[in-house]
């Protein structure tokens, strides 16, 4: 067994609102929506309204290389195609049958499979965090088999029970590249330790240490030129069971938390799913709350009419933070907040779990503190401040210096989380990497 | 906000200080648009205002000490401690009156200017104004150097966080190089009420630095570490500076290697001094002389001019410690050698930063073809 690797850079966000080891609510949604939000897609429809899909029917195609397939994830009929402005494709609405009619998929060509079913748009291609290019082969396939995100889905819970597809899924892609798991080290008795076929890597430590960009950080680092690809475990579990069943089939366990959550506990739905089935939850008011479709740190603001986001398998609820708060800055304890910084209390309440709302707790200037500052929550061999910068300024080669390649802007979240100057890190790092696209293109 | 502040309105020239008025009370009610969902509690303003706290030791003792310096110089005694203290408290508060109306002046109008809501960058460096010049500088002259750091040192370069030498220290530096009668030699550090001249016989109003090798030696230990001498406001009592540098580590605000950097780098040009018998002033004694503490503690630490990567800190925080003792060992036109240090490491940090960037990117580059 590979030693365990200690990240002692990182922060746990004390957030409320841990959903419960309980799946309160199993669910068939009545419509799905099929959300062509892949980095680099260009959606060409498919279908129009009115006809009939299977579950992994095709739905809209990339114009580029029309292989490329987002399918449905459940059968139905298509009940509306949603377009925004300059009449730019959203969603594709299904409203799904009573009972499932699954297409099959002939699973003997790996790549073929996983274009036709629609998984392959799940498999995220670094440096970019763009859209898997079949026509490369990746130095390796890294998945992070756990999630130290605030109020994740515990995949031991959601997936611990799944280790014959999730071997499927590693048997599957280890015919493309070399396939390295990795495990969380503070559970000596992780399920996935029994998987095989790929290499497995230990790592303990506060968030980050779960997400895998920091983990190919430590094991492989993206040079320039090189690529990676990674995939969420649940993606793994969906490749696993379209190669031992032969039928798309993405239903999961979701975990709905957050400290505006009534009730957190987790469901068995589908990506997709409108959060409008889920207002349970929250009460059903549409002010005052902010339905995340993933984790406070890098999900979704959808909205309570917006939809489970593709590969996600968690809702955070949290309360927008509109309230003022009377001289809070020089208040000596502000015992009602959560700060990582020394400079207030929460330090003195280890274990203690915070309301947090959307709240900036500030407004935004420019950079101040030093790297070690953000440095503190970020166990990467890259200077954040400088790349953040070198990203602002749209200097292409600083930001290669500075390791554009090896990060995408979720690594850089708790940064953003901590900085007192309030900036949008995530934003710069993602207009960076757009920048990087379009002049490398 | 009020509709007529905001963009379009009548008064929009305004909205940056209604902004600020209106944060200073309260924490705004804004929430996250895009990225992390939620944030921290900390911001700028509570970070900037516990190095104001952890400064407030040293003001306080510079004004009691304003009022006893005035008091020996007058051949006074049996004096109340409090009367010392009202006496300097009367003589500093123009000089904080001056220092934050023209910089926040200043500061305003630029953030205006850049659409920007006001920093509060100048909450620190305002503070810190008062306790590193002479007690008696002309209240006009504070203002015209105030006014030249905040403006050519800082607002040209965008601001707070995009300035490159610390403001306070070149508010000092301006006086001191434009008015240096008032800046230096025995007769500007202690307060007098107008008209009045020192009595007290054999008294000398020097700072322990402007003295020759052999009077200097003679200012006690403790009276140098507690603070009991005359020099700027807030820069005599290193206790007082110790106690702040105890805050500022423990909250993470100022950086230890450049403080524990500074330190080493003094005594080690100290000790040379020393061993080659350049002056009789033992090494350990330079710390305590003049603007060092103060400069450490406070100056050379301020997060915007120093070092952003941590060997960098590490090699600017000992250049200013060799600097300012070889400036004060070797350069009999100046005696005191912290400020200078300072903001000449202030120039070079980026330097320094590009260095070790440089070798980082690279030593990271060749671990990655190895691997």
């Amino acid at each position: 067994m590979s030693d365990i690797i200690v990240l002692r850079q990182g922060l746990d966000i004390p957030v409320s609102g841990t959903p419960g080891l309980l799946v309160s609510k199993s669910m068939t949604p009545q419509t799905i929506a099929v959300e062509p939000s892949v980095r680099g897609l260009l959606p060409r429809l498919l279908v129009k309204e009115g006809d009939r899909v299977l579950c992994g029917s095709p739905v809209i195609a990339d114009k580029k290389n029309p292989d490329i397939l987002l399918t449905a994830p459940a059968s139905g009929t298509v009940q509306e195609i949603v377009r925004g402005e300059k009449r730019k494709l959203l969603a594709v609405l299904i409203k799904t049958d009573d009972k499932q009619e699954y297409a099959s998929f002939d699973t003997s060509d790996v790549k073929k499979a996983l274009l036709a079913s629609g998984l392959w748009t799940l498999i995220v291609q670094r440096p970019y965090g763009i859209m898997a290019d079949p026509a490369v082969t990746p130095k390796g396939i890294f998945i992070s088999s756990f999630s130290t995100a605030p109020l994740a889905a515990d995949s031991a819970f959601t997936l611990g029970q799944e280790i014959a597809s999730l071997q499927k899924g590693v048997d599957a892609l280890a015919s493309i590249a070399p396939v390295h798991l990795s495990l969380d080290g503070s559970k000596p008795d992780s399920p996935f330790s029994r998987l095989s076929g790929c290499t497995l890597h230990r790592f303990k430590g506060k968030h980050p240490a779960g997400n895998v960009g920091v983990q190919i950080s430590h094991i492989s680092p993206v040079l320039k030129g090189e690529c990676v690809w990674t995939l969420s475990l649940q993606a793994l579990a969906a490749i696993g069971r379209l190669f031992a069943t032969g039928r798309l089939n993405l239903r999961r366990k979701i975990a709905v938390g957050g400290p505006a959550a009534i009730e957190p506990s987790y469901i068995e739905a589908l990506p997709g799913t409108p959060m409008k089935e889920l207002t349970a939850f929250w009460g059903g008011g549409t002010e005052g709350v902010r339905i995340i479709s993933g984790d406070i740190l890098t999900g979704k603001s959808v909205g309570t009419c917006g939809y489970l986001g593709r590969d996600d398998d968690q809702v955070t609820i949290i309360r927008e933070g509109y309230d003022k708060e009377l001289l809070g800055w020089i208040n000596p304890l502000r015992f009602n907040q959560f700060s990582a910084d020394r400079s207030y209390f929460s330090w003195l309440l280890p274990g203690h779990k915070w309301d947090m709302d959307t709240n900036l707790h500030g407004g935004p200037r420019p950079f101040l503190m030093n790297e070690n500052y953000y440095k503190k929550v970020l166990p990467m061999d890259i200077y954040p401040v400088f790349l953040a910068k070198a990203c602002l300024a749209g200097d292409i080669e600083k930001m290669e210096k500075f390791g554009i390649y090896e990060v995408l802007p979720e690594d850089l979240a708790l940064c953003e989380f901590v900085d007192p100057s309030k900036n949008y890190i995530q934003d710069m790092i993602a207009r960076g990497i757009d920048l990087m696209l379009k002049e490398m293109a | 906000m009020n509709k007529i502040f905001e963009k379009g309105g009548k008064l929009y020239w305004l909205h940056s200080s209604v902004d600020a008025f209106e944060t200073f009370l309260h924490v705004p009610g804004t929430v996250t648009k895009k990225g992390s969902h939620v944030r921290d509690a900390i911001d700028l303003k509570r970070l900037l205002i516990l190095v104001v706290i952890a400064a407030a030791p040293a003001a306080l003792f510079g004004m009691w000490n304003v009022g006893y310096q005035h008091g020996l110089a007058m051949g006074q005694t049996g004096v109340h401690i409090l009367e010392y203290f009202w006496f300097g408290f009367l003589k500093v508060l123009p000089l904080y009156i001056v220092s934050y109306a023209v910089g926040l002046a200043i500061e305003f109008a630029s953030s205006q200017i850049r659409g920007e809501e006001v920093s509060e960058g100048y909450l620190v460096s305002g503070f810190f104004i008062p306790l590193i010049v002479p007690v008696d500088i002309p209240l006009w002259m504070l203002a015209v150097a105030v006014a030249f750091a905040v403006i050519f040192g800082k607002e040209v370069f965008g601001g707070t966080g995009m300035n490159i030498w610390n403001p306070a220290l070149l508010t000092r530096a301006f006086l001191f190089f434009s008015y240096p009668n008032y800046m230096s030699g025995s007769d500007c550090w202690i307060a007098f009420r107008k008209g009045e001249t020192a009595v007290a016989d054999a008294f000398t109003g020097a700072t322990p630095l402007a003295l020759d090798g052999p009077a200097q030696y003679g200012t006690g230990f403790w009276d140098l570490f507690i603070g009991t001498v005359p020099g700027s406001v807030g820069e005599t009592s290193v206790v007082a500076i110790l106690l702040g540098a105890a805050l500022l580590l423990w909250t993470g605000i100022a950086s230890w290697k450049i403080m524990a950097g500074s330190i080493a780098g003094a005594l080690l040009v100290g000790w040379i001094g020393n061993v080659a018998g350049i002056t009789d002033i033992p090494f350990y004694m330079q710390l305590l002389y003049g603007g060092f503490a103060f400069g450490t503690i406070f100056m050379a630490t301020d997060p915007v001019t120093s070092c952003q990567t941590e060997c960098g800190k590490w090699i600017y925080g000992i250049l200013i410690g060799m600097l300012c003792i070889t400036v004060r060992l070797f350069n009999p036109g100046y005696a005191e050698g912290m400020m200078l240090a300072i903001l000449l490491m202030n120039t070079f940090a980026p330097l320094i930063d590009h260095c070790v960037t440089g070798t980082h990117i690279s030593r990271r580059l060749k671990k990655l073809n190895a691997a």
